[in-house]
Protein backbone atom coordinates (compact mmCIF):
# COMPACT_ATOMS: atom_id res chain seq x y z
CA UNK A 1 0.00 0.00 0.00
CA UNK A 2 1.84 3.02 -1.03
CA UNK A 3 -0.83 5.42 -1.81
CA UNK A 4 -1.36 8.08 0.59
CA UNK A 5 -4.19 9.67 0.92
CA UNK A 6 -5.58 12.58 3.29
CA UNK A 7 -7.27 11.40 6.28
CA UNK A 8 -9.19 13.19 8.47
CA UNK A 9 -11.18 12.37 11.79
CA UNK A 10 -13.82 14.54 12.85
CA UNK A 11 -14.71 13.68 16.52
CA UNK A 12 -18.38 15.73 16.99
CA UNK A 13 -19.15 14.15 20.32
CA UNK A 14 -18.30 15.18 24.10
CA UNK A 15 -15.35 12.75 25.63
CA UNK A 16 -17.79 11.13 27.85
CA UNK A 17 -21.08 9.59 28.18
CA UNK A 18 -20.71 7.83 25.08
CA UNK A 19 -17.69 5.75 24.12
CA UNK A 20 -17.06 7.32 20.32
CA UNK A 21 -14.48 9.80 21.39
CA UNK A 22 -12.40 7.11 22.76
CA UNK A 23 -12.82 4.81 20.17
CA UNK A 24 -12.13 7.31 17.44
CA UNK A 25 -9.16 7.95 19.52
CA UNK A 26 -7.61 4.33 19.07
CA UNK A 27 -8.86 4.38 15.35
CA UNK A 28 -6.42 7.78 14.86
CA UNK A 29 -3.33 6.32 16.90
CA UNK A 30 -3.74 2.56 15.22
CA UNK A 31 -4.16 4.39 11.85
CA UNK A 32 -0.66 6.42 12.27
CA UNK A 33 1.03 3.07 11.43
CA UNK A 34 -0.18 3.33 8.13
CA UNK A 35 1.59 6.53 7.71
CA UNK A 36 -1.24 8.67 5.64
CA UNK A 37 -1.68 12.64 5.91
CA UNK A 38 -4.03 12.90 8.54
CA UNK A 39 -5.75 15.43 10.25
CA UNK A 40 -8.10 15.87 12.52
CA UNK A 41 -11.27 18.03 13.47
CA UNK A 42 -12.76 19.25 16.87
CA UNK A 43 -16.44 20.12 16.13
CA UNK A 44 -19.18 20.84 18.65
CA UNK A 45 -18.85 19.05 22.01
CA UNK A 46 -16.41 17.16 20.13
CA UNK A 47 -14.33 20.37 21.64
CA UNK A 48 -14.73 19.21 25.04
CA UNK A 49 -12.36 16.04 24.04
CA UNK A 50 -9.45 18.45 24.28
CA UNK A 51 -10.41 20.31 27.26
CA UNK A 52 -7.82 21.13 29.71
CA UNK A 53 -8.00 19.64 33.15
CA UNK A 54 -10.54 16.28 32.86
CA UNK A 55 -10.84 14.90 35.82
CA UNK A 56 -13.33 12.08 35.76
CA UNK A 57 -12.57 10.12 39.44
CA UNK A 58 -16.52 11.13 40.01
CA UNK A 59 -18.02 9.65 37.39
CA UNK A 60 -15.69 6.38 37.73
CA UNK A 61 -14.56 6.41 34.06
CA UNK A 62 -10.88 6.06 32.37
CA UNK A 63 -9.36 9.67 31.82
CA UNK A 64 -7.93 9.29 28.57
CA UNK A 65 -7.30 12.75 28.06
CA UNK A 66 -3.55 12.60 28.42
CA UNK A 67 -3.38 10.38 25.58
CA UNK A 68 -4.28 13.13 23.33
CA UNK A 69 -0.81 14.49 23.82
CA UNK A 70 0.66 11.39 22.30
CA UNK A 71 -0.72 12.73 18.97
CA UNK A 72 2.74 14.57 18.21
CA UNK A 73 4.52 11.57 18.68
CA UNK A 74 2.59 9.83 16.12
CA UNK A 75 3.20 12.33 13.19
CA UNK A 76 -0.54 13.82 14.16
CA UNK A 77 0.32 16.78 14.34
CA UNK A 78 -2.94 19.35 11.95
CA UNK A 79 -5.54 19.43 14.25
CA UNK A 80 -8.09 21.78 13.37
CA UNK A 81 -10.83 23.37 15.73
CA UNK A 82 -14.04 25.02 14.74
CA UNK A 83 -13.90 28.10 16.24
CA UNK A 84 -17.63 28.59 16.34
CA UNK A 85 -18.09 25.42 18.66
CA UNK A 86 -15.50 27.04 20.49
CA UNK A 87 -17.66 30.49 21.05
CA UNK A 88 -20.95 28.55 21.71
CA UNK A 89 -19.65 26.80 24.75
CA UNK A 90 -17.80 29.75 26.01
CA UNK A 91 -14.45 28.52 25.49
CA UNK A 92 -11.27 29.75 24.09
CA UNK A 93 -7.96 27.97 23.16
CA UNK A 94 -6.33 28.63 26.11
CA UNK A 95 -8.82 26.46 27.48
CA UNK A 96 -7.37 23.52 25.51
CA UNK A 97 -4.98 20.60 26.02
CA UNK A 98 -1.58 21.82 24.89
CA UNK A 99 -0.94 19.75 22.05
CA UNK A 100 2.47 20.24 20.51
CA UNK A 101 4.94 18.44 17.91
CA UNK A 102 8.22 18.71 17.17
CA UNK A 103 8.87 20.03 13.24
CA UNK A 104 11.68 17.74 11.52
CA UNK A 105 11.65 20.09 8.40
CA UNK A 106 12.13 22.95 10.85
CA UNK A 107 15.05 21.79 12.67
CA UNK A 108 12.35 19.67 15.13
CA UNK A 109 11.11 23.22 16.90
CA UNK A 110 8.24 22.41 19.29
CA UNK A 111 5.02 24.32 16.91
CA UNK A 112 1.44 24.35 17.90
CA UNK A 113 -0.56 21.13 16.73
CA UNK A 114 -3.92 22.98 17.40
CA UNK A 115 -5.46 25.66 14.90
CA UNK A 116 -8.80 27.16 15.41
CA UNK A 117 -10.75 27.80 12.29
CA UNK A 118 -13.90 28.83 11.16
CA UNK A 119 -16.71 27.02 10.11
CA UNK A 120 -16.28 28.12 6.91
CA UNK A 121 -12.56 27.62 6.89
CA UNK A 122 -13.43 23.76 8.16
CA UNK A 123 -15.62 23.36 5.24
CA UNK A 124 -12.43 23.80 2.62
CA UNK A 125 -10.26 21.74 4.56
CA UNK A 126 -13.19 18.83 4.87
CA UNK A 127 -13.46 19.61 0.93
CA UNK A 128 -9.76 18.51 0.41
CA UNK A 129 -9.83 15.81 2.24
CA UNK A 130 -10.18 12.11 0.52
CA UNK A 131 -10.93 10.17 3.43
CA UNK A 132 -13.42 11.37 6.27
CA UNK A 133 -14.06 9.25 9.00
CA UNK A 134 -16.66 10.97 11.61
CA UNK A 135 -17.02 9.79 15.31
CA UNK B 1 -17.20 2.77 -7.94
CA UNK B 2 -15.04 0.94 -4.95
CA UNK B 3 -16.97 1.54 -1.50
CA UNK B 4 -16.01 0.83 1.99
CA UNK B 5 -18.21 0.83 4.63
CA UNK B 6 -18.59 1.99 7.95
CA UNK B 7 -21.07 0.66 10.63
CA UNK B 8 -20.97 2.83 13.84
CA UNK B 9 -23.94 1.47 15.60
CA UNK B 10 -25.64 -1.89 16.65
CA UNK B 11 -28.56 -3.51 14.88
CA UNK B 12 -32.81 -2.35 16.32
CA UNK B 13 -31.48 0.62 18.75
CA UNK B 14 -30.16 2.52 15.58
CA UNK B 15 -31.20 2.59 12.03
CA UNK B 16 -27.63 2.66 10.65
CA UNK B 17 -27.11 -1.23 10.08
CA UNK B 18 -30.18 -1.33 8.18
CA UNK B 19 -29.38 1.79 6.31
CA UNK B 20 -25.99 0.63 5.37
CA UNK B 21 -27.37 -2.82 4.12
CA UNK B 22 -29.56 -0.94 2.06
CA UNK B 23 -26.84 1.28 0.82
CA UNK B 24 -24.62 -2.16 0.16
CA UNK B 25 -27.48 -3.90 -1.88
CA UNK B 26 -28.08 -0.98 -3.66
CA UNK B 27 -24.74 -0.35 -4.41
CA UNK B 28 -23.99 -4.39 -5.79
CA UNK B 29 -27.29 -3.52 -7.98
CA UNK B 30 -26.08 -0.82 -9.64
CA UNK B 31 -23.10 -2.45 -10.22
CA UNK B 32 -20.77 -1.06 -7.75
CA UNK B 33 -18.16 -2.94 -5.86
CA UNK B 34 -17.64 -3.15 -1.49
CA UNK B 35 -14.04 -3.19 -0.55
CA UNK B 36 -14.89 -4.03 3.09
CA UNK B 37 -17.88 -3.51 5.47
CA UNK B 38 -16.20 -2.61 8.45
CA UNK B 39 -17.74 -2.60 11.94
CA UNK B 40 -17.38 -0.69 14.85
CA UNK B 41 -18.22 0.92 18.19
CA UNK B 42 -21.32 -0.80 19.01
CA UNK B 43 -21.46 -1.91 15.32
CA UNK B 44 -19.62 -4.84 15.98
CA UNK B 45 -23.32 -6.41 17.47
CA UNK B 46 -24.33 -6.79 14.15
CA UNK B 47 -22.36 -10.05 13.89
CA UNK B 48 -23.78 -12.15 16.62
CA UNK B 49 -25.01 -15.09 15.66
CA UNK B 50 -27.31 -15.40 18.66
CA UNK B 51 -29.58 -12.32 17.55
CA UNK B 52 -33.39 -13.20 17.99
CA UNK B 53 -35.62 -11.04 16.54
CA UNK B 54 -39.55 -11.66 16.61
CA UNK B 55 -40.46 -13.56 13.55
CA UNK B 56 -42.35 -10.39 12.02
CA UNK B 57 -39.04 -8.70 12.06
CA UNK B 58 -36.28 -8.36 9.91
CA UNK B 59 -33.00 -10.57 11.14
CA UNK B 60 -30.42 -7.98 10.33
CA UNK B 61 -27.66 -10.13 10.99
CA UNK B 62 -28.75 -12.87 8.79
CA UNK B 63 -29.10 -10.38 6.58
CA UNK B 64 -25.60 -9.68 6.19
CA UNK B 65 -24.58 -12.99 6.80
CA UNK B 66 -26.75 -13.92 3.51
CA UNK B 67 -25.72 -10.88 1.64
CA UNK B 68 -21.68 -11.53 2.61
CA UNK B 69 -22.13 -15.47 0.63
CA UNK B 70 -24.32 -14.11 -1.89
CA UNK B 71 -21.80 -11.61 -2.95
CA UNK B 72 -18.40 -12.61 -0.92
CA UNK B 73 -18.59 -9.55 0.77
CA UNK B 74 -15.81 -9.05 3.49
CA UNK B 75 -17.27 -8.90 6.81
CA UNK B 76 -15.26 -7.41 9.42
CA UNK B 77 -15.45 -6.81 13.22
CA UNK B 78 -12.92 -4.50 15.06
CA UNK B 79 -11.49 -6.83 17.60
CA UNK B 80 -11.05 -4.29 20.53
CA UNK B 81 -14.40 -3.34 19.87
CA UNK B 82 -15.66 -6.59 19.82
CA UNK B 83 -13.90 -7.78 23.30
CA UNK B 84 -15.81 -5.07 24.66
CA UNK B 85 -18.65 -6.14 23.90
CA UNK B 86 -18.81 -9.69 23.92
CA UNK B 87 -18.46 -10.42 20.45
CA UNK B 88 -16.30 -13.48 20.04
CA UNK B 89 -14.84 -16.20 17.21
CA UNK B 90 -13.04 -19.37 17.64
CA UNK B 91 -9.55 -17.56 17.97
CA UNK B 92 -10.59 -14.79 20.25
CA UNK B 93 -12.50 -18.00 22.65
CA UNK B 94 -9.42 -19.87 22.73
CA UNK B 95 -7.12 -16.27 23.38
CA UNK B 96 -9.21 -15.22 26.49
CA UNK B 97 -10.38 -18.30 27.46
CA UNK B 98 -14.15 -18.12 26.79
CA UNK B 99 -16.58 -21.02 26.94
CA UNK B 100 -18.09 -20.44 23.60
CA UNK B 101 -18.18 -18.37 20.91
CA UNK B 102 -21.12 -15.98 19.15
CA UNK B 103 -19.90 -15.00 15.62
CA UNK B 104 -22.21 -15.04 12.99
CA UNK B 105 -21.38 -16.68 9.32
CA UNK B 106 -19.39 -14.34 6.87
CA UNK B 107 -18.01 -12.02 9.57
CA UNK B 108 -14.75 -12.33 11.01
CA UNK B 109 -12.86 -10.56 13.74
CA UNK B 110 -9.54 -8.16 12.93
CA UNK B 111 -7.89 -5.12 14.20
CA UNK B 112 -8.02 -1.21 13.35
CA UNK B 113 -6.05 -1.72 10.41
CA UNK B 114 -8.62 -3.44 8.51
CA UNK B 115 -10.47 0.05 8.45
CA UNK B 116 -7.52 2.87 7.56
CA UNK B 117 -7.15 0.14 4.67
CA UNK B 118 -10.45 0.11 3.71
CA UNK B 119 -10.21 3.66 3.40
CA UNK B 120 -6.76 3.57 1.11
CA UNK B 121 -8.19 1.17 -1.39
CA UNK B 122 -11.82 2.10 -1.72
CA UNK B 123 -12.88 5.03 -3.94
CA UNK B 124 -15.25 6.28 -1.23
CA UNK B 125 -15.55 5.06 2.89
CA UNK B 126 -19.39 6.08 3.72
CA UNK B 127 -19.71 5.91 7.35
CA UNK B 128 -23.04 4.91 8.79
CA UNK B 129 -24.02 6.74 12.27
CA UNK B 130 -24.85 9.21 14.20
Amino acid sequence: MSDIKKFMYVNRKAPYGTIYAWESLEVVLIGAAFEQEVSMAFVDDGVYQILKGQDTTEIGVKNFSPTYSALGDYDVNKIYVEKESLEERGLTVDDLLDLKYEDEDDDWAEKDSIKVVTSKELAEILEQQEVVLSF
Amino acid sequence: MKFGIQVNEGPYTHEASVSALNFVKAALEAGHEIFRVFFYHDGVNNGTRYTTPPQDDINIVNAWSELAEKHNIDLVVCVAAAQRRGIVDEGEQERNGKDGNNIAPGFRISGLGQLIEAGIQSERLVVFGD
